[in-house]
């Protein structure tokens, strides 16, 4: 790991520690006084590295100005704060520098005596000392301390407005008051943090990763870095964001509407690949249930991008009528082991690691304990999704069909894949007219007179997505009722998750 | 002091005024959108008429679907034509 950004000069730039980069406390003695190096041979030591204590009379007989990381006392220079190893871009300590006019020209590191004579030009050194002894690792590097160094001192390339809490401010409130919440608390979007959640992706920060509704602004990837946080995602969920993030932003998913409509629905992310089971996420027992982090808090970041940075909110452009605890976070992995299915994404055009939006509402439980052939569970189905919406009004609403192992299993028995099941549903699910008329059953709803032929299919092509996820037990399956579909309003979304 | 960096798209939308109401609609061109929701049509029908009857020049529009906005031509129809815009969401 290195200790600077890439892309800023390391080495190329010895004299970083120049005029006003100096922002330790007043107390503190400054490199150079004037910020500058002083001319000579400058090193910089731990306390706590054997190597360190072994040169430490070397040190002091060539009369060099010594840094220390961590005993301000041991020398004369304190870096405990770290600012000069981490713009001197100090690995190994002890460094050892010759500093020529406020410029490096010399650097070796830990303890070699040939090669501290050819730097110093003095003969002799440490006598009494090994011929050679490695050093240790600088404090700077220590990954729990880089992300705050960059954050301080890294220039660290973050665009984002950087807002000062006061020292009375409740940080939780603070943010819940400038409404950046969902409702729940969220973690404190700082520097470090955003940095840290950066390195889950090797996407450039300034990318543009879509252009958020409704306000139809250009989002970054460090904006969604900054929600990702927020959301409470570890950076190894980053890339699934960024992905889930761009699909609910394609035109045809619709955001504008699903988030502006009266109706129920918010974006359903669904993730297919090995990226599910390595950052962790459930697609077993309680998959669309809480109590996995990186469910629950990729779905959360992708509904703050679009509070946040697109500018929906409930109750401004959001006008839901009652809305669904989904959109809040609603993700899930697909259970690609043992499912009668191929995955999801890999059907619909997109092998591998990837996800799945669609617009969804809810979850409306489906139960069958005793089908144990295939066709009486597609009766089972069929039954259950017809009333998706209502009963009279085909042809409208979407919906996702989540099918449990259980279940899954008289499929897999049966041979049935997602083809074979969508075809027999298909046909189970014709409508007659009569039925869906306005007026007709004593039901004001339902179609206009003179629209429906005979029959009506009771979704269009491409209107019942179908997924397996559960755990290992339990006869019961899932519809997610879906809104408009098509392009008549929203159509499902998949998109390659990129590291 | 604690630092957080801002998770919004740190824009504002640009607010624009209502232009003044007009003081009579006799002779103006007023636009009826429809978008297309279940009935839109029955107060929209219902409007025009009324209108009519106070002189003023009534223009139809639909967009394709209540689910999505109106695409950018219409819009650039509706501006260039109408002096006042009544658009109706209802079911």
């Amino acid at each position: 790991m290195s200790a600077v950004p890439s892309g800023t000069p390391a080495r190329a730039d010895p004299v970083r520690c120049g005029p006003g980069t100096d922002r330790r406390g007043a107390g503190a003695p400054g490199p150079g006084g004037a910020g500058q190096l002083p001319d000579g041979l400058v090193a910089v030591v731990k306390r706590d590295c054997p190597t360190c204590v072994l040169v430490e009379p070397v040190l002091r007989g060539l009369g060099a100005a010594v840094w220390c990381q961590d005993d301000p006392t041991w020398f004369d220079h304190d870096d405990t704060a770290l600012e000069l190893s981490y713009r001197l871009d100090v690995e190994t300590v002890p460094t050892l520098l010759r500093i020529e006019d406020g410029v490096e020209t010399a650097r070796t590191v830990g303890w070699s005596r040939e090669q501290w004579e050819a730097l110093t030009g003095v003969a002799g050194l440490g006598e009494g000392l090994p011929e050679h002894r490695p050093g240790c690792g600088s404090l700077s590097v220590d990954p729990a301390r880089i992300d705050a160094l960059e954050a301080r001192y890294g220039g660290s390339g973050l665009a984002s407005r950087r807002i000062e809490l006061a020292d009375l401010e409740d940080e939780h409130e603070a943010l819940f008051d400038r409404g950046w919440t969902d409702g729940l608390p969220v973690v404190p979007p700082t520097p470090e943090r955003v940095l840290r959640m950066l390195r889950g992706t090797t996407r450039d920060p300034g990318e543009v990763v879509a252009v958020v509704p409704p306000d139809l602004v250009p989002c970054t990837v460090e904006k969604v870095a900054v929600n990702a946080v927020l959301a409470g995602c570890l950076p190894e969920y980053l890339p699934v964001v960024l992905a889930a993030l761009e699909a609910a932003c394609a035109e045809e998913f619709a955001l504008h509407g699903v988030l502006a409509t009266t109706h129920f629905a918010g974006p359903v992310v669904v993730v297919n690949g090995p990226v599910a089971a390595r950052i962790g996420m459930n697609s077993g027992v309680n998959a669309l249930g809480q109590g996995n982090r990186a469910n629950a808090t990729i779905g959360r970041a992708l509904q703050l991008v679009v509070r946040n940075v697109g500018g929906g909110r409930p109750g401004e452009v959001d006008r839901a009528t009652l809305g669904n605890p989904g959109k809040t976070t609603f993700c899930f992995a697909e259970r690609e082991r043992d499912s009668p299915f191929a995955p999801l994404a890999a059907d619909r055009g997109v092998p591998g690691d990837a996800v799945t939006v669609f617009a969804g509402s809810g979850v409306q439980p489906v139960v069958d304990q005793l089908s144990r052939d295939a066709g009486s569970l597609a009766r089972s189905f069929a039954a259950c999704l017809r009333v998706n919406a209502h009963p009279k009004l085909p042809m409208a609403f979407d919906a996702m069909l989540v099918v449990s192992p259980e279940h899954g299993r008289v499929l897999r028995e049966a041979g049935w894949d997602r083809a074979r099941l969508l075809a027999e549903l298909d046909g189970l699910l014709r409508l007659p007219a009569g039925e869906l008329a306005r007026g007709a059953g004593g039901m004001a709803e339902g179609l206009p007179p003179g629209v429906a032929a005979d029959e009506v299919p009771k979704f269009r092509p491409g209107g019942l997505l179908m997924t397996h996820a559960g755990g290992d037990a339990g006869l019961f399956s899932a519809i997610v009722g879906g809104w408009v579909g098509g392009e008549m309003g929203s159509t499902p979304v998949t998109r390659e998750v990129r590291a | 002091m604690r630092t957080v960096l801002d998770p919004t798209g740190e824009r504002r939308a640009p607010e624009r005024p209502l232009l003044p109401r007009p003081a009579s609609l006799q002779g103006r061109s007023v636009g009826l959108l429809d978008i297309s929701k279940a009935r839109g049509d029955v107060v929209l029908d219902r409007l025009a008429e009324l209108l009519g009857e106070h002189g003023a020049t009534v223009r139809r529009y639909r967009k394709p679907t209540f689910a999505r906005v109106a695409p950018v031509d219409l819009r650039q129809e509706i501006t260039e034509h109408c002096e006042v815009v009544i658009e109706a969401l209802a079911d």
